[in-house]
């Protein structure tokens, strides 16, 4: 089975500044994998790159499958007169496309929408909803995507307690079914508990692996050094000091799999 | 005059011109207003204004080519308004700059470059045609016009209405999931533009702003949802097409700005009495309710 995702020297970032720094990895299908890092680490930057919203800097992205991807800061226009319903069922769009009916697929909407719990909410405008409610909103959207592959940047900030249970229940049923899922976070008692692969990320892979043996205390020590420095006067990166650097650190490399062991 | 609907229907059974009038106005009435109400959703209502100097331009150059001709008007407004909005859009998706500025660089190249041309060959044009169009004078072509335009706009409208709600409501999400976004926001632009140059034929480029959007602007206080929105500013178009006209006859005011300030007049009607956030339900607010 080939994986769902495979980064080759991916370098990502914003007129020519990196972001992402020459990343190498393998996503195996059915992963569950977390990505943390400090603030401007570059966890969104990835994301958006693997849903094909920004385009390499240099290296690529091997993709085998449609992606369900759920951004940290949407452009949803709540003040929109959409249903409840209707925004939910955008997520039938690969199935239905433009012209074809709701039909048949409307118990499918009404069921997603209660997996997330707002049964009862089908006809109310979005712009009524709570920020909570919102996000379960989104995540019936994504259900009805239905992709084996699915990012989440942030999924759980500004919600309470029992919205993220909830969601984290649905994450941990959509591991279940074999779907691959990558979600940013900060929470890192949350991503001990839920995510047992983890991407330590500082503008480079600090380390990726089993959750355990990534978030040490050297290794988040590190990742807060690495972050956050931009150079206006950088020079031209040449390349080859990185392709050096790669599967040379045991916490950098990713080719055997630290978790294989 | 002393019955209201005799008032009302009066002229129009009299006149032919009237009736021509009539059956112009009710095309754009079906066609501009549910274009109006994306523009307003979309926060893009000034769009049509500045779409309306943009096409100008290119009417006065149809007209310096070959005169009082509907045709090469026509062409000449929709070369330049295309272009326009086309430029516009492109340059949109392509760079960092957003839509408003990007329009009002191209609109303001598109006004100057008319008013020079129109300069250079020193012809008087008479502008207040322009302004307020000639819609007690519509021939058989310009009717035809403002029928064909009312028909593409309600087909085009039906073929994007999912891709185009989309990408008022979340476009990013239609980028991942869809290449639709992008055909769908030109197809919108150039039903903008169509219609703003059919209604420069009934009313004048500048009041042909006001059918558009004056009605889906009043719209917003009577209905909650998206349908709702798009059938109420036809209603309200129709009845501000219909009230202008006879109130243009009887009071012998020009027509086309009669018509927009009875649209007008209704959303301020609306705004009032609109059960939908209007003032007067604000003021009289009831209870809360218990949950």
């Amino acid at each position: 089975m080939t994986p769902p995702i495979r980064l080759v020297g991916l370098t990502l970032g914003y007129d020519r500044h990196p972001a992402v720094h020459h990343i190498d990895g393998t996503v195996r299908a059915g992963d569950l994998l977390a990505l943390t890092g400090p603030n401007g680490a570059g966890k969104s930057t990835l994301l958006k790159a693997l849903a094909g919203e920004i385009r390499p800097l240099d290296g690529r992205i091997e993709r085998a499958e449609p992606v369900a991807y759920l951004p940290q800061a949407d452009e949803i226009d709540r003040s929109f007169p959409l249903s409840v319903l209707d925004l939910a069922a955008m997520g039938l769009w690969r199935r239905l496309g433009p012209w074809r009916g709701l039909g048949r697929h409307r118990d499918a909407v009404i069921a997603a929408l209660g997996a997330v719990g707002l049964s009862g909410f089908e006809a109310r405008p979005i712009g009524t909803l709570s920020g909570g409610q919102f996000r379960r909103a989104l995540f019936a959207r994504l259900i009805l995507q239905d992709c084996r592959l699915i990012l989440l940047d942030e999924p759980f900030t500004g919600i309470d307690a029992r919205t993220v249970e909830d969601l984290l229940a649905l994450i941990r049923a959509w591991h279940g079914e074999g779907r691959t899922v990558i979600a940013a976070l900060h929470d890192l008692a949350q991503i001990r508990a839920h995510f047992p692969q983890t991407l330590l990320l500082a503008r480079e892979p600090v380390a990726w692996g089993a959750t355990a043996r990534v978030l040490t205390p050297e290794h988040l020590g590190r990742a807060r050094r690495l972050s956050e420095a931009w150079d206006e006067d950088a020079p031209v990166c040449d390349g080859a000091r990185h392709a050096g650097r790669v599967g040379q650190g045991d916490e950098r490399g990713h080719g055997p799999r630290e978790d294989a062991a | 005059m002393s019955d209201p609907v005799t008032a009302l229907v009066g002229p129009f059974i009299e006149f032919g011109f009237m009736r021509r009038a009539l059956a112009g106005c009710l095309a754009l009435s079906v066609s501009a207003p549910p274009v109006g109400v994306f523009l307003m959703l979309r926060r893009m209502s000034l769009m049509s204004d500045a779409m309306s100097h943009a096409i100008l331009p290119g009417a006065a150059v149809g007209f310096l080519v070959a005169g009082l001709s509907l045709p090469a008007m026509t062409l000449g407004g929709l070369v330049a308004g295309l272009a326009v909005a086309g430029l516009a859009g492109a340059v949109t998706r392509t760079t960092a700059l957003r839509e408003d500025a990007s329009l009002a660089a191209f609109y303001l190249m598109s006004l100057a470059g008319g008013v020079m041309l129109v300069s250079a060959r020193g012809s008087q044009i008479d502008l207040l045609h322009f302004l307020f169009g000639s819609v007690l004078a519509l021939d058989d072509a310009a009717l035809t016009l403002l029928g064909g335009i009312a028909t593409v706009t309600l087909a085009v409208l039906a073929l994007i209405y999912r891709p185009l709600v989309m990408e008022c409501v979340d476009p990013l999400f239609l980028r991942t999931v869809s290449r639709a976004g992008g055909p769908a926001h030109f197809a919108f632009l150039g039903l903008v533009v169509i219609n703003l140059v059919g209604g420069f034929q009934a009313l004048g480029t500048l009041l042909a702003v006001g059918l558009m959007l004056l009605p889906a602007v009043a719209a917003r206080f009577w209905a909650r949802d998206l349908g709702g929105l798009i059938a109420a500013s036809v209603l309200i178009a129709v009845l501000a097409s219909l009230s202008g006209l006879s109130l243009s006859y009887h009071l012998d005011l020009p027509s086309g700005p009669a018509i927009v300030l009875a649209a007008g007049a209704l959303y301020l009607a609306s705004m009032l009495a609109g059960p939908q956030g209007g003032l007067l339900r604000r003021l009289v607010r009831g209870r809360h309710l218990e949950a």
